[in-house]
């Protein structure tokens, strides 16, 4: 895949839409093009968190520890982000994500994500929104769950 | 430990003679020697002109003079004659006289060429030997000295500061002996011409000899201050470079700009002072040399008028003066320089004297190693302050025994840490004393407790050495072999000791082997590497040694098996991967295939450039090269391949401010480059490539040689393309001409590649670029093959060959402690002194070096007393013993358990 097939991508990615192709195709080049088999994993759990990952191609499970071992709680398709929180909270890695099939990611460091944020606000505030967005489902489900009780 | 003599002669002249009295002699007597031939060559074209050539003595045709006729008039006897000459006639005569003439002005030159060698060999070895005085006194200093004066004033004061002193040595007592003794001759001469003229002269001379020394103690002033500024200022300049981390952190670079131009406008000041008053008395001088004749002509031609004096005696008078002036003015020129010098010399004794040196047998040279210390180390009744008088350690007392380990656990103002330096002598006691059994441990020679006694802190300091030079400083005590040497070498050798004694320098050989073997329970250099890997391990090193071993390239002398069994590696390598389902990770270079994972340049040189002719930047624009790619076709194609990466380059990063970090990306250019390449491109956009400059072509070549498809994704690469490189690249070796033969190293599967790194070697491919993870594993699957071939002891011996660069600086923090752990234990101590030796690691990290520390210093039935400052009271579980101080008092003393109990500051420390 190409650098151009790649802004491509990142451009259908709804946390990138809004930026300009130019910034698009910077934060490809600077990223790392990064490819996994099957059962291979990204990062860990508890692991500090260095670079957040877009999904370019396959599919990852995203699975967080429990007494009872791994629990699998979401997958992620291509034109994903991932791992973008423990970058920004400075936090360490609140799940494990590990490849689900052949995978093709885009490894975005810590030092560039937060450059780009710096620098285009409408990044930033895609950002906000999205985090706004998965803040009020989050509330949701805490209630549903709480009155479920 | 104290030197009684701890002050050095203040006198130049008297340190001087003391050390070379037998020389001056000697060489004034050559030059007195000297002065027969010098004056009968004088003599002899009076005698050559009048006789053969005027014809004196030869009015008759076939005369003949006697020639080398000895003969003299002995007092009461009257005249004997002991050689009655050889008769020769006229043209015989001139002949002879003429190589006689011949003859005096080689032995005069001759004995000026002896002079001035002999002189300067005085003068040098005087140099050498105040320059050893003042290292010497360097290392016997004590140790507050050093809380007080900066390394490179010190350094600025061996070396430059005493260097004028080489070239006044020689000249020190002759001069003034020969240059008096002309002076006073023409004096007297005119004086015995005339007694009044005489008179005047004298009186000049008088008042020269006054006025001149008295208007130079200005000048001694100036050049005192001269020497201070600048002194200060080689301190400052060196107080810049250790300390330009704080200078950039703080912005404070303006700040030392204007410190230092404002110490330059100083000295230049007080050069400039100094030139004027020099010239200034220079004037004055030659005034007064002048005066003279000025007054002979006046008073002297006014006597003649009134006739009290003949003309005859006036003319003798003035001729005879004109050989006062000369050596006055050398002789004050001898005495500026004579003050100038000893001036120089008394602000270096200064600096030099100091109080409590310590005494010369406390360093002395010890071979056979001295018992093991069996008696307990103590203190008694120990205080010590700080430079501002505060008390660091009140009236301690406490004993280690042998073989016992003991924690020093402190609160912060505790003490604990001085007591640590006390016991290793760096900070001496204000009252009571530090001992080991009976003896004051500050009157131990060196030779015992350097050898058994071990001590790191957290300050370790490093020299600009390998590795392995800092690991085995610790055992080199003494030169334990006698080396051999052979032909030149012997006699170079032989030289070097008859030096060395002449000036007063030790004549230990430095290239004899100073290890120590025994003491690190070696026999030899073929089994130390055994303990040195035991105590690298120990402290947790020899990951990081190795992985500095893999990065490097080796040196191929030194470490032959790497080379030997390279085959091997990288089979065994491949194998490895193969099994693991890893094959991907490395694409390995194949001579007829093209590199997916390498670079464009790479690809095409496929050899480690050995030289400067094909590295880098280089490459494009060799000649040869640029050649090569023209006939493979190439050269059009990467030149539209550099257009398209430098126009992607541009338009991703022109916007980007120069430090912006996405630099570290593009691998193309730097970002000082972008503007060059920006119109460059500009001007290049639609000219054909025909028309295009060499320079030009060359410039833009070399962008693609940095592309790497799967990296840069701009998919500039075809399989023909990758084709015709490969083609390329055989076409290139074909006819490589002679002078680039050694400029490259061509890959081989079959051979060691000296140019290149030891990963490089191994690996003889590349890494794939995405995988994350890949040199991880790589390096962990590496280290296992290597230790399965019994290759691991070799690499970390490439790794100790790494440079640790000025003070360490070229390893981390915890990287340099370590090392000073590891060189503590190497040498098998019976008391091993740590003072907070892991400061910089982590607390997992000290535990575990702490842990393994114990374990190897007790290994073969060791058992070395233990003495640890520890950084966290929790450490102190792993001890003995366990000694508590609070404000410079110990509080607590008792096992760990008991001390627990108690309920004291040890219980509040450890929760």
């Amino acid at each position: 895949m190409l650098l151009k097939d790649e802004v491509g991508m990142l451009q259908r990615v709804p946390l990138f839409s809004g930026i300009e192709l130019t910034k698009l195709k910077l934060l490809a080049f600077t990223s790392d093009r990064v490819s996994y088999s099957a059962g291979q994993v990204l990062f860990r759990q508890g692991d500090e968190g260095d670079a957040a990952y877009v999904i370019l191609s396959g599919r990852a499970d995203i699975l967080v520890d429990s007494d009872s071992g791994p629990i699998k709680v979401a997958e992620m398709v291509p034109n994903s982000i991932v791992g973008e929180i423990a970058i920004l909270c400075n936090s360490s890695r609140t799940a494990t994500v590990r490849a689900a099939s052949q995978l093709e990611a885009l490894r975005i460091s810590k030092e560039h994500f937060l450059r780009l944020m710096k620098e285009s606000p409408e990044m930033t505030i895609e950002i906000l929104r999205v985090l706004a967005d998965r803040l009020s489902h989050t509330t949701a489900d805490l209630i549903d769950a709480r009155s479920a009780k | 430990m104290k030197d009684p003599q701890s002050h050095m002669e203040p006198s130049l002249a008297r340190y001087i003679w003391t050390h070379t009295k037998k020389q001056q002699l000697w060489i004034l007597m050559i030059v007195l020697l000297s002065m027969i031939p010098y004056f009968m060559s004088f003599d002899l074209p009076k005698l050559i002109v009048n006789g053969p050539i005027q014809g004196k003595g030869f009015e008759q045709p076939g005369a003949t003079q006697p020639f080398m006729r000895l003969h003299y008039n002995v007092p009461f006897i009257g005249e004997v004659q002991f050689f009655s000459g050889f008769q020769l006639d006229r043209k015989e005569t001139l002949f002879a006289l003429s190589l006689v003439f011949l003859l005096l002005v080689v032995i005069n030159g001759l004995f000026k060429l002896y002079i001035n060698t002999y002189k300067g060999r005085l003068g040098e070895r005087m140099l050498r030997r105040i320059r050893f005085d003042l290292v010497d006194r360097v290392l016997r200093f004590p140790p507050v000295y050093f809380k007080r004066v900066k390394s490179a004033e010190v350094a600025t004061m061996v070396k430059d500061e005493v260097e004028p002193l080489g070239g006044f040595i020689g000249d020190a007592f002759l001069q003034p002996v020969l240059l008096g003794g002309q002076a006073l001759t023409s004096m007297l001469f005119i004086m015995i011409q005339n007694v009044w003229l005489g008179m005047i002269a004298v009186v000049i001379v008088v008042i020269q000899i006054v006025l001149i020394p008295r208007m130079r103690r200005r000048l001694i002033v100036l050049g005192r201050q001269r020497q201070l500024t600048a002194r200060a200022l080689s301190g400052r300049v060196g107080e810049i470079v250790d300390g330009i981390g704080a200078v950039h952190v703080h912005d404070t670079s303006n700040y030392e700009r204007a410190d230092i131009a404002a110490r330059l406008g100083l000295i230049f000041k007080i050069r400039f002072d100094l030139y004027q008053w020099k010239f200034m008395v220079k004037f004055l001088n030659n005034f007064l040399a002048q005066l003279t004749p000025f007054l002979f002509y006046m008073i002297g031609g006014y006597l003649v008028i009134q006739g009290r004096l003949d003309v005859g005696q006036l003319v003798a008078v003035i001729g005879a003066y004109k050989d006062l002036p000369g050596p006055m003015k050398e002789l004050i020129d001898w005495d500026q320089d004579r003050q100038d010098v000893q001036v120089k010399y008394q602000q270096v004794v200064e600096q030099f004297t100091v109080e409590s040196l310590i005494a010369p047998k406390i360093g002395a040279l010890t071979i056979d190693d001295p018992e093991p210390m069996t008696n307990p180390l103590s203190a008694i009744g120990l205080s010590i302050a700080d430079d501002g008088g505060a008390m660091l350690l009140n009236r301690v007392s406490l004993q280690v025994k042998p073989g016992e380990t003991v924690a020093l656990v402190s609160t912060a103002t505790g003490g604990a840490e001085a007591l640590a330096e006390a016991f290793a002598r760096l900070n001496w006691p204000d009252s009571g004393r530090v001992a080991s059994g009976a003896d004051d441990l500050l009157e131990l020679p060196e030779a015992v407790t350097g050898r058994r006694m071990s001590y790191a802190s957290s300050d370790v300091f490093l020299f600009q050495a390998s590795l392995r030079d800092n690991l085995l400083y610790g055992l080199k005590h003494a030169p334990l072999t006698s080396a051999s040497y052979d032909g030149v070498a012997a006699d170079q050798h032989r030289w070097n000791i008859h030096e060395a004694r002449r000036s007063g320098n030790p004549d230990f050989d430095i290239h004899s082997d100073w290890i120590n073997y025994a003491s690190a329970g070696a026999t030899g250099p073929h089994d130390l590497f055994e303990a040195v890997r035991r105590v690298l391990d120990a402290v947790v090193l020899s990951r990081d040694i190795l992985d500095l071993g893999l990065r490097s390239s080796a040196d191929l002398a030194r470490h032959t098996e790497l080379a030997r069994r390279i085959v091997e590696l990288r089979a065994a390598l491949r194998t490895r991967l193969d099994q693991e389902g890893l094959s991907g990770l490395v694409v390995p270079f194949e001579p007829g295939a093209y590199n997916k994972e390498a670079t464009i340049g790479q690809n095409l040189l496929f050899g480690a450039a050995a030289g400067p002719e094909l590295a880098d930047r280089a490459l494009a624009a060799n000649p040869y090269f640029a050649s090569v790619l023209r006939q493979a076709g190439l050269d059009r194609t990467l030149y539209e391949m550099g257009m398209e990466i430098a126009q992607q380059a541009i338009e991703l990063f022109a916007d980007l401010p120069p430090d912006h970090q996405f630099f570290q990306q593009l691998a193309f250019m730097s970002a000082d480059e972008i503007p060059a390449y920006e119109t460059l491109l500009q001007r290049l956009k639609n000219r054909p490539y025909e028309a295009v400059s060499e320079n030009d072509r060359a410039m833009i070549v070399t962008l693609s040689f940095a592309y790497i498809e799967p990296r840069h994704r701009f998919g500039l690469l075809s399989d023909e393309l990758m084709s015709k490189i490969v083609a390329a690249r055989n076409r290139f070796y074909e006819n490589l001409p002679p002078e680039l033969q050694t400029a490259v190293e061509r890959y081989d599967p079959a051979r060691y590649i000296a140019a290149a790194t030891v990963m490089d070697n191994v690996l003889f491919g590349r890494v794939g670029n995405n995988h994350p993870d890949a040199p991880d594993r790589i390096r962990s699957i590496l280290y296992d093959i290597l230790d399965e071939l019994g290759l691991y002891a070799e690499l970390l011996d490439v790794g100790l060959d790494f440079n640790v660069g000025s003070g360490g600086r070229r390893l981390t923090g915890g990287q340099r402690q370590k090392l000073d752990v590891a060189r503590a234990l190497l040498k098998r101590p019976d008391f091993l002194i740590l003072n907070r030796p892991l400061s910089a690691l982590d607390q997992r990290m000290q535990d575990r070096v702490l842990r393994n520390v114990l374990e190897e210093a007790r290994r073969d039935g060791h058992s070395p007393a233990i003495v640890w400052v520890v950084t966290n009271p929790s450490m102190a579980m792993m001890f003995d013993r366990v000694i508590v101080f609070d404000s410079g008092q110990l509080v607590e003393d008792g096992t760990h358990e008991t001390l627990l109990a108690e309920n004291g500051i040890f219980k509040e420390l450890v929760s």
